[in-house]
């Protein structure tokens, strides 16, 4: 993909103006795969955190021992692993696939705890109000319980998205062409490491600063009381 | 070749690991004091001047950082060898975000504590040192516990700046055996098992703190 262009290094400007639009190639990528590495972590999250608060005690110790491994271990590690050994099973995957795999299981046991710390942040005494009211389980959980833990669970995700964001340079070594992928290939096709390399350090903090604030803004746009359902 | 034969090389790498994880904590630790000491307390420059150093660690990518210094620094003048460089970066990145818990920390120090000190006559520095940080460090140990698990695993990222740690060794020994299941696992597993290390370490150090030990001037109550 890096055929048919020219970069022009006489002076900065002129080679930050010439590996932009390549750069912004390379945002559009680190943007997918945190979309997609995102999503798989508030899904598999989800499953971690209710498989946690199973009342089968073989069952919320095995997830608790998996969500912590996969806390305790780095992405990177996690990410070869997934990269070299998921093929000797048989399982080949695209490498953006195996990338936004590995950020989605990394995240997964973070949003599992900010799935679980939500959920028992709602007070006690609204499980009982609604045992008192004749509520099923499903019925409190729906009209209680995640209205109430929704305000309590979006900013933390918010922010989780955030460090992810930052995080997708990691894929750059399974071969995912993202932007410090990019930057890197044309350092070496260049000799000229430092501006493309800067460029993209600014980007990721244009990125983060907007995020942050989009995330302060959402923060105070949410009903402390509670979203319903329905 | 049996999985015991990478072991060596293995361990090799988990000291080099182990070297930098420590010394980027214990970096990365005084840069967080001073930093987030100088948001509070510095003035209006020098808490700008902090404000920027958090903002652009925290902000930018920790492999952008890495590689940036590792290709900038020689250019003007300044060339380490890989493993200072990648202890710096680890360090100036934690200490970004440990700058932003002491912050936090200083700031959630109740006001009469420190309405308290001036009645006492307190200097600016007596009422930092004596009343304020030893309540707040109380407040600090639980996040920077997470911020040292987290260090050692961004650890494993300067193995990509040819630093020959643990994730480094694993890489090289799958290039000669292409035995990729074991060896990951075991990379894996040894990773775990310097977090378990790490946070055992870490609850220590938060009894000594809270037990008044860190402080011994604090009459124990």
């Amino acid at each position: 993909m890096m055929y048919g262009y020219e970069w022009d290094t006489t002076t900065w400007v002129t080679y930050t103006t010439s590996i932009l639009p390549i750069i912004l190639i390379g945002l559009t990528v680190t943007l997918k795969a945190a979309a997609a590495g995102f999503a798989i972590a508030l899904v598999l999250g989800l499953v971690f955190a209710l498989l946690r608060r199973s009342r089968l005690v073989a069952i919320s110790w095995t997830t608790a021992v998996i969500v912590e491994f996969l806390r305790d271990t780095p992405l990177l590690v996690q990410l070869f692993f997934l990269y070299y050994v998921l093929p000797e099973f048989g399982i080949v995957l695209p490498a953006f696939l195996t990338g936004a795999l590995a950020l989605g299981l990394q995240y997964a046991a973070y949003t599992s705890e900010v799935y679980r710390g939500g959920i028992e942040a709602v007070a006690r005494g609204q499980w009982e109000a609604a045992t008192a009211l004749n509520l099923t389980r499903m019925q409190a959980y729906r009209d209680i319980i995640i209205p109430q833990a929704i305000p309590r669970i979006v900013p933390a995700m918010g922010n989780y998205l955030v460090a992810m964001i930052k995080e997708t340079p990691v894929l750059s070594v399974v071969t995912v062409m993202e932007m410090m992928g990019l930057a890197n290939m044309i350092g070496e096709r260049t000799f000229e490491y430092l501006v493309p390399l800067t460029l993209v350090g600014l980007i990721f903090l244009l990125l983060t600063l907007i995020c942050s604030a989009g995330l302060h803004r959402l923060q105070k746009a949410l009903p402390k009381a509670g979203i319903p359902l329905r | 070749m049996d999985w015991t034969a990478y072991l060596p090389m293995l361990w090799q790498g988990a000291f080099v690991t182990m070297t930098i994880t420590l010394a980027s904590i214990a970096v990365g630790a005084v840069l967080a004091f001073v930093f987030g000491i100088m948001r509070v307390e510095g003035g209006p420059i020098l808490s700008t001047v902090a404000l920027c150093y958090t903002e652009v660690f925290r902000g930018t990518s920790l492999l952008v950082q890495l590689f940036w210094f590792y290709y900038a620094l020689p250019l003007v003048g300044l060339s380490f060898d890989p493993v200072t460089t990648g202890i710096l970066v680890l360090a100036a990145h934690a200490g970004g975000y440990g700058a932003e818990i002491v912050r936090g920390a200083l700031s959630s120090v109740s006001t009469q504590q420190l309405e308290a000190a001036r009645a006492l006559n307190f200097s600016r520095l007596q009422t930092l040192f004596r009343v304020s940080l030893p309540q707040a460090i109380v407040e600090m140990m639980p996040a920077f516990g997470n911020l040292a698990i987290e260090t050692l695993k961004l650890s494993s990222l300067v193995s990509l700046i040819s630093i020959a740690d643990l994730t480094f060794a694993a890489q090289s020994i799958r290039n000669i055996t292409l035995d990729s299941t074991s060896i990951y696992s075991i990379t894996l597993l040894c990773y775990f098992a310097m977090s378990l290390v790490l946070m055992v370490a870490i609850r220590v150090i938060e009894r000594l703190v809270r037990r008044g030990h860190a402080f011994p001037q604090m009459p124990r109550s």
